[in-house]
């Protein structure tokens, strides 16, 4: 490898070095245009730059177009019910502290019908990263309002424009006791993307992250014009926050300065509503894991067990 | 005893110290207002009656609420226990003895029939005394009625006698009672002082002494006062026993399966399986984890499972019907997976802390589309252990989910049973890491027998997606045609294939006659118990109980038809034959017999109520008398 031996290299050489074609499976099935297509090979991209071993890393999915995604991987994939990938990936990892669990969700399935679900992981706070693709719109079920729709949103089943304010992730992830990590970025800016993942990964907790995904096919109008104008996004920007080339840093046409420790200024960025803000609104790597909890007692042999077992059934031995 | 005095204080002090009269059997009841400890009573008594080799069942009688008013009618909290010389193995039918710390809380119980004419109330005499008038007339009421009803009352000064030893009587005058009864049925005293050391090990010695003394003072308040009293030879037991109830045999089964989570949400009566797990489970290697629902509990351990840690759920009607999504995805993805469903009355929220059985048809057909899965229903508290053992095995060897139906008799019933030996084959191994052999599929299926071998995460070479969507031997989603259909068929085979290695069922009685009963689940001990009684008075009756209740145990039409009428007994609902509007083409069957008439086109009848009850032997008895026109 390298043209190195390995006896001539004083650091661990992997076994094997992994391009980021070697985590991709199957040909995505997604619309062209989707938003999917762009975080699928960022995502690539960073299991690549993290050498993740594919046998060890989980891709757990609920059910949506956005669902599909573990499908597109070449690493273990958990594709389960709608709404229930939270408690699937927390069971995953609950005794298995030596995987790497990714989940994949859409706002139907995160913020609608897995809402519950959604509150507790935050709160387990389990070190796992949260992808959810928030198009705005049930997709894979053909344009029903979702509970990220922005009002007047015509869908299927308000066909005369949705009558509820939207629910925003962003500021109700922030809300949730425990929460560690919480960042917003878009599919069509890569390179703020792959950052953004990227740091989600190296983050010893939970991190959740809402992608604001352009669905082309049922919400044509909401991401197009924003996707093609620089000035449609805001920067949070910080040397703990998602850190970016310079050069790239200078396209962005609204910058404001963000210090993710900043719980309050988080929860006011989150409401801004020109411009959508893209960064790291909050980390905190000191919040309790419930990883470490499940996996407090791993490693008993049986005959451990058996032991332990028989000294219980003496209490209840005549 | 039959000549019992009406007060104890009236009575002639020569009939003191009686010499016992031999008894088989005595059932007991001790009830009270909740939270004056007359559960940890009767379990003080069980216990130490087990110690001294008797047969026990003990069952508690629980109010739906918390806190119910004191001195209501419905409020009854209590305990049964049933001694005996020999292995008891259900409630029983009306009561021997009562204690009653209140002579309100008796009439919940009389109208759940558990006493009869004869019965002994021995009841707190205080009320009598009270400054309320009302309460002076509610007690001299009562009596007059429990008097008419035929019942024998003792009238006890039980707070008299304990404010002689504690200043506040309310504490500890259970262990009063236990002495109590104790001298009446001739229980050792130095087993009995060992065993509420135990109870209160936690606490200051001085509480300790206190309740040994109220304690002794009970004992020798009957010893002085009473003209009778019983012995209940012990039977020989060879073995070490242990006593627990079904919930805690399901903890330590789970424990020595070798499984290492359960994941749950609090639902009465499966909860205090998992309070045993937390207390223990820690120390055998495994964690409880209460999950935020039961469809995230489900989800969780699907989770644990699939990672290759098959893990454990247990749960109770409505949660049982969260889970059913859950439960078809297990299906269909063949994830292995222990799911207990301690039964209670339903539909709905139902009857929270009673007995029923009635999520057999659930348990079987509740998931859309087909979703074969293995059921089985323990009959012991000592089946409950082994289940849960049985059912690890189960899931793993055949890829599936398994049910374990058990109820709230078994869960909350306690009986000794000979001590598990630990076997260190009952547990599951180390997590398979080494590498996937490349060329084999996530779902090869067997073609005869369905049966396939699963990657686990961590395994080199065996990634694939598991998905609840129609999928191939790869686990590729797949809309073909053909591909559903095989694997469809893959999964019914697996438990075909299961189903060919069960064994023929065995029938208590004989081969042939002309009675069948078939039962499943906690009514074995009272079916048993009436068919044995029935043989001896003649009758033509056998019984079998079915434990395997998906796939079911082979052979069962041949063994109907040996006999004139097959009938099933279970706690559930069904419609009788002569109720208004109720015909033989409307007629709805108990689980049991409608899924037996189905599978095999015989004409079983059935026997099933609701009252919340275990099935007891008499009742049983009653149904066979009629059918057989025994008088
Ligand atoms: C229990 C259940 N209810 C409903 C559905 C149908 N369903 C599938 S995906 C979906 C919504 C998808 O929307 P979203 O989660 O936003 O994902 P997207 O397709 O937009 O990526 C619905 C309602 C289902 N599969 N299961
Ligand atoms: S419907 Fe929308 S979200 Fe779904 S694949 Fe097509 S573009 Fe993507």
């Amino acid at each position: 490898m390298f043209g190195l031996k390995p006896d001539l290299c004083s650091i661990p050489m992997p076994e094997t070095y992994l391009g980021a074609d070697d985590y991709a499976k199957n040909a995505a099935r997604w619309c062209p245009g989707c938003g999917g297509h762009s975080i699928l090979s960022t995502v690539h991209k960073v299991c690549k730059d993290k050498q993740y071993a594919p046998e060890k890393t989980v891709f757990v999915s609920g059910i949506g177009c956005s669902s599909r995604f573990p499908h597109y991987m070449s690493t273990y994939g958990f594709h389960g019910l709608h709404g229930r990938a939270f408690p699937v990936a927390c069971g995953v990892k609950f005794r298995r502290p030596d995987l790497n669990v990714f989940v994949v969700t859409g706002d139907g399935d995160c913020c609608s019908i897995g809402a519950g679900h959604w509150v507790h992981a935050i709160r387990y706070n389990m070190k796992m990263v949260v992808l959810l693709f928030d198009n705005a719109i049930y997709g894979l079920t053909k344009k029903q309002t979702s509970p990220t729709s922005r009002v007047g949103t015509v869908s299927n089943t308000h066909p005369k424009g949705s009558v509820l304010p939207p629910l925003n992730p962003i500021q109700t992830t922030l809300s949730i006791s425990n929460v560690s990590f919480v960042a917003q970025t878009t599919d069509w800016h890569p390179a703020h993307l792959y950052a953004t993942i990227r740091k989600a990964a190296d983050h010893p907790g939970l991190s959740f992250v809402r992608i604001v995904q352009r669905c082309p096919v049922f919400m044509r109008d909401l991401y197009e014009s924003a996707a093609a104008d620089p000035g449609s996004l805001t920067l949070l920007k910080h040397d703990n926050g998602i850190v970016l080339d310079p050069a790239i840093e200078k396209t962005f046409k609204h910058v404001v300065s963000h210090d993710p420790s900043d719980i309050n200024k988080a929860r006011e960025h989150a409401e801004m509503k020109e411009t959508i803000p893209v960064g790291l609104f909050y980390q905190n790597a000191e919040n309790p894991n419930y990883d470490d909890y499940g996996a407090h007692n791993l490693g008993m042999t049986i005959a451990e067990k058996a032991a332990a077992i028989n000294d219980m059934l003496d209490k209840y031995t005549n | 005893m039959e000549k019992a005095a009406t007060s104890a204080k009236e009575k002639n002090t020569s009939a003191k110290g009686t010499s016992p009269v031999i008894i088989d059997e005595a059932i007991v009841e001790i009830v009270s207002d909740s939270g004056e400890g007359a559960q940890k009573c009767g379990q003080s008594f069980g216990a130490i009656s087990a110690k001294m080799g008797n047969g026990v069942w003990t069952v508690e009688i629980i109010p739906a609420e918390i806190q119910p008013p004191a001195r209501s009618r419905e409020g009854a909290s209590g305990i049964r226990v049933r001694v005996g010389s020999k292995k008891v193995t259900n409630m029983g039918d009306q009561a021997h003895l009562v204690v009653a710390l209140n002579e309100q809380v008796l009439f919940g119980r009389i109208s759940q029939q558990a006493y009869k004419e004869g019965t002994v109330l021995l009841i707190e005499n205080k009320w009598a005394q009270s400054e309320q008038e009302n309460i002076r007339k509610q007690y001299a009421e009562a009596l007059a009625e429990f008097k008419e009803r035929g019942y024998q009352i003792i009238e006890i000064p039980m707070e008299v006698e304990c404010l002689k030893i504690v200043r506040d009587a309310q504490k500890g005058k259970n262990m009063w009672v236990l002495g109590m009864i104790c001298y009446i049925y001739g229980r050792e005293v130095q087993k009995s002082h060992d065993q509420i050391k135990g109870i209160f090990r936690k606490k200051a010695q001085k509480i300790i002494d206190s309740n040994i003394a109220l304690f002794d003072s009970g004992y020798n308040w009957a010893k002085e006062n009473l003209d009778f009293n019983y012995e209940i030879p012990a039977m020989a037991v060879a073995e070490d026993q242990v006593v627990m109830n079904g919930n805690e045999a399901i903890s330590f089964g789970t424990m020595a399966s070798g499984i290492e989570l359960c994941s749950m949400y609090p639902i009465t009566p499966a909860t205090s399986a998992s309070h045993h797990l937390a207390d223990y489970f820690e120390k055998a290697g495994g964690v409880v984890h209460q999950a935020e629902d039961e469809i995230a509990a489900i989800g969780f351990a699907i989770g644990a499972s699939y990672a290759g840690k098959t893990a454990i759920t247990i749960t109770s009607g409505p949660g049982l019907a969260l889970k059913t999504e859950f439960i078809g995805l297990a299906v269909m993805a063949e994830v292995p997976l222990v799911i207990v469903n301690v039964q209670r009355g339903g539909p709905s929220t139902g009857l929270p802390t009673k007995v029923e059985q009635g999520d057999l048809l659930a348990a079987l057909f509740a998931e859309t589309g087909d979703a074969p899965k293995i059921i089985l229903a323990p009959a012991t508290i000592e089946e409950c252990f082994h289940f849960v053992i049985l059912a690890r095995k189960l899931a793993e060897a055949f890829r599936t989910p398994v049910i374990l139906l058990t109820d709230a008799n078994l869960a909350t019933g306690v009986q000794p049973f000979p001590r598990p030996k630990i076997n260190q084959e009952w547990f599951a191994g180390p997590i398979d890491q080494s590498p996937w052999k490349e060329d084999v599929r996530p779902y090869e299926w067997n073609a005869e027998n369905g049966l396939s071998k699963r990657p686990i995460p961590g395994q080199k070479n065996g990634m694939y997606t598991l998905t609840g969507l129609a999928h191939d031997e790869k686990s590729r989603v797949a809309y073909e045609p053909d591909s559903n259909q095989r694997s469809m068929e893959a999964r019914s085979r697996k438990m075909a294939a299961f189903q060919q290695t069960l064994k023929k069922p065995t029938i208590n009685g004989d081969e042939t006659g002309d009675l069948l009963i078939v039962g499943w689940g906690s009514t074995l001990g009272a079916i048993d118990e009436a068919v044995e009684k029935a043989r001896a008075m003649g009758a033509k009756v056998s019984a079998l109980h079915l434990r395997f209740l998906f796939p079911l145990e082979p052979g069962l039409k041949e063994i109907f038809s040996r006999f004139k009428k097959v009938m099933t007994v279970e706690i559930n609902y069904s419609d009788k034959l002569g109720d208004p509007m109720i015909t033989p083409e409307n007629r709805r069957y108990a689980q049991l017999a409608w899924y037996l008439r189905a599978q095999t086109l015989m004409d079983i009848d059935c026997f099933s109520n609701v009252y919340g009850q275990p099935m007891s032997p008499g009742k049983v008895l009653d149904m066979i008398k009629q059918e057989l026109n025994i008088k």
